[in-house]
């Protein structure tokens, strides 16, 4: 067979692309320390060493992780929960609320974030940690949302019927029989909602206050000096959701060898 | 409570049940025992309220009006899971991410009886099963779920257990094994079985009873050839096999039979096998007790003759052949004739009397406007 070499050229270029930030990024967290961290100076651990060594990089760090798990999981299940009823039941609005649920996703970031910053204001609320929260689950539904509802979709209604009629109570019904079929949705939507909330930049600015998220610390840093560290935290980032995807693939392989071995 | 019962599973009473749905009624006041040990077949055309039936039983849907009775207990107002009734749903309905095991001691389970497990391969060996134990449903033929889906249910000697179209999405030749495997299964457990079919042929050869649903009514209920034989309405007389039926007046009313006059044609009908003996009746006979004959037969007693006609349509369908004779005044009578000789006895075009003993007719209770309303079907 011939090799067709124009593709795999393209394809070097486009991971090239695609990688090299992550790369400098994850390269520049070895960097001899210094005040700024913008010119290599030359290979060094002590970044890492010292991966706590400016306060302010972990409490945003830890600010983003803290907001990215509540956030997630409130939208987790409300978004579950929603799924199910636009799926299982007819009521009035209901067309009228699936659009609405879109809505935010349609709606350009910068329009949510200074409606949303201005409705605070104008209900007094303070903005802080609460009000990233509360935009933050807001904006994570939709999602949630989208992907649940595939999944109760496909789930054939007699399944449930089958495990009432046989003895199971409503709560068995749902932990035993409905939760465990939706789970592959739900944490699917879990981690798209995580990496939209610790990712999340121009909502956030908007509805923060004075509280420091890791993407808005770093914005604010770049200003004046970046300091490594924040590298650091990003690689380790990077590299756990890679490792996290190769332990998913190695034990679904794993599951289909079994199940291959059993037939 | 989910209750155990005996081995001969409980009687079944439906009293006065309505079921309305919003913009339509399902179910019309439906009075139905079912008794303890039998294999009990609802059978009707889609949307007859058969399978709503089924629900309301299983406690999936409940009543508008009206009582339902299990093994003597008013179960109306309980919850599916309390109810000691199992379901082999139509789909199957088997947990996906359940092993077969699993799936089968699901219910057991859920009743905290001990030793799910050794129970679940006990029902598992009865189905002949139990070396596919280990496997997800997803790995399993259409009709190795089918037979999963029955041990879950029989695995916990339900006092009713309730079959909806359960035979529905197998091919025809494993159907007609699984419905005789279904029935030696009924007879092993001494279950009563609650069967819902629009199979007419699947409700004859498998169940003690069956019942003729439409509309949300029972038409007529009794043992299969019962039904066959005496068909009391136009709707049972077709939709259980096929008919021929004709509409006259009652002429005369003898002491034993009464006599309907068809396009000029006098034809008798025995008094104990017609609904009604006077006014415009409906009477009917089946079209393999028809004698086609090509000349004009002598008259005689205890025999009905109709002609001549001409043969408008010759089927071959091996085991029969099915003629089609254009009768004028009457209309078109289907006469089936076993293949006794090779060929067709007479061809298209030939004019052709039909003549059928006076005991094999039958007259239907219909008046005018039910006949109008089953045609409507």
């Amino acid at each position: 067979m011939r090799r067709n070499w124009g593709v795999g050229i393209y394809s070097v270029l486009i991971l090239a692309l695609l990688l090299i930030p992550i790369g400098y990024t994850i390269v520049f967290s070895f960097n001899i320390p210094a005040r700024t961290n913008v010119t290599w100076r030359g290979f060094s651990f002590d970044n890492w060493i010292n991966i706590f060594a400016d306060p302010r990089v972990v409490a945003a760090f830890v600010t983003s992780i803290g907001v990215g798990l509540l956030a997630t999981l409130a939208a987790a299940a409300l978004g579950t929960a929603i799924s199910i009823a636009l799926v299982r039941f007819r009521f009035r609005f209901r067309t009228a609320l699936t659009v609405l649920l879109f809505l935010p996703m349609a709606t350009p970031e910068v329009v949510i974030g200074s409606g949303l910053g201005s409705q605070f204001l104008n209900l007094g609320v303070d903005k802080g940690l609460g009000t990233i929260i509360v935009a933050h689950i807001m904006f994570c539904i939709s999602f949630v949302v989208i992907t649940v509802r595939a999944r109760v979709s496909s789930l054939d209604p007699a399944i449930e019927e089958a495990g009432r009629d046989l003895y199971a109570s409503p709560a068995q019904v749902w932990w035993r029989i409905t939760f465990p079929l939706l789970l592959p949705g739900i944490v699917a939507a879990a981690l798209l909602s995580f990496a939209l909330s610790f990712d999340d930049f121009i909502i956030t600015a908007f509805v923060r206050g004075t509280t420091e998220t890791f993407p808005t610390y770093i914005y604010t840093a770049a200003v004046r000096a970046i300091p490594a560290q924040a590298n650091v935290f990003a690689s380790v980032i990077f590299l756990l959701a890679i490792v996290l995807v190769v332990a998913q693939q190695l034990s679904a392989a794993a599951r289909r060898r079994q199940l291959a071995r059993e037939g | 409570m989910a209750g155990a019962s005996d081995d001969s599973g409980a009687d079944l009473e439906l009293v006065g049940i309505t079921k309305q749905f919003p913009g339509f009624t399902a179910i019309e006041n439906l009075n139905l025992t079912i008794p303890a040990g039998s294999f009990f077949a609802l059978l009707g055309p889609s949307g007859c309220g058969k399978t709503t039936t089924l629900r309301l039983v299983a406690g999936l849907e409940s009543p508008t009006s009206g009582r339902i009775l299990i093994g003597g207990k008013d179960v109306t107002d309980t919850k599916p899971h309390q109810r000691p009734v199992n379901t082999v749903f139509q789909s199957y309905a088997l947990f996906p991410h359940m092993t077969v095991l699993r799936n089968v001691a699901f219910g057991v389970s859920r009743r905290g009886i001990p030793d799910p497990l050794g129970r679940a391969h006990e029902a598992l060996r009865l189905v002949e099963l139990d070396h596919l134990a280990g496997r997800r449903p997803a790995q399993l033929s259409g009709g190795q779920q089918q037979r999963v889906a029955l041990a879950r249910a029989i695995v916990n000697r339900p006092a009713l257990l309730l079959l909806d179209e359960p035979l529905g999405a197998l091919d025809l030749k494993l159907r007609r094994q699984m419905q005789l495997e279904l029935k030696s299964i009924q007879d092993e457990v001494g279950l009563t079985f609650l069967h819902v079919t629009h199979d007419q042929e699947e409700a004859m050869t498998m169940a003690d009873t069956v019942a003729v649903m439409n509309r949300g009514e029972i038409e007529q209920m009794g043992a299969p050839e019962e039904l066959y034989e005496l068909p009391k309405t136009a709707f049972v007389a077709n939709f259980l096999g096929q008919s021929n039926l004709f509409t006259g007046p009652v002429v005369s009313s003898g002491e034993n039979s009464i006599i309907v006059e068809i396009a000029g044609t006098k034809l008798e009908v025995p008094k104990e096998r017609a609904q009604r003996h006077s006014g415009t009746v409906t009477i009917g006979v089946r079209p393999e007790k028809l004698t086609l004959l090509t000349t004009r037969p002598v008259a005689a007693s205890g025999v009905n003759v109709l002609g001549p006609g001409v043969v408008t349509d010759v089927s071959f369908s091996g085991v029969s052949t099915q003629y089609l004779v254009e009768m004028p005044g009457v209309g078109t009578v289907t006469v089936f004739a076993q293949n006794m000789v090779f060929g067709p006895v007479v061809n298209r075009g030939s004019e052709v009397w039909v003549s059928w003993t006076v005991e094999h007719g039958f007259g239907l209770a219909d008046d005018e406007r039910l006949e109008e309303r089953s045609e409507a079907v």
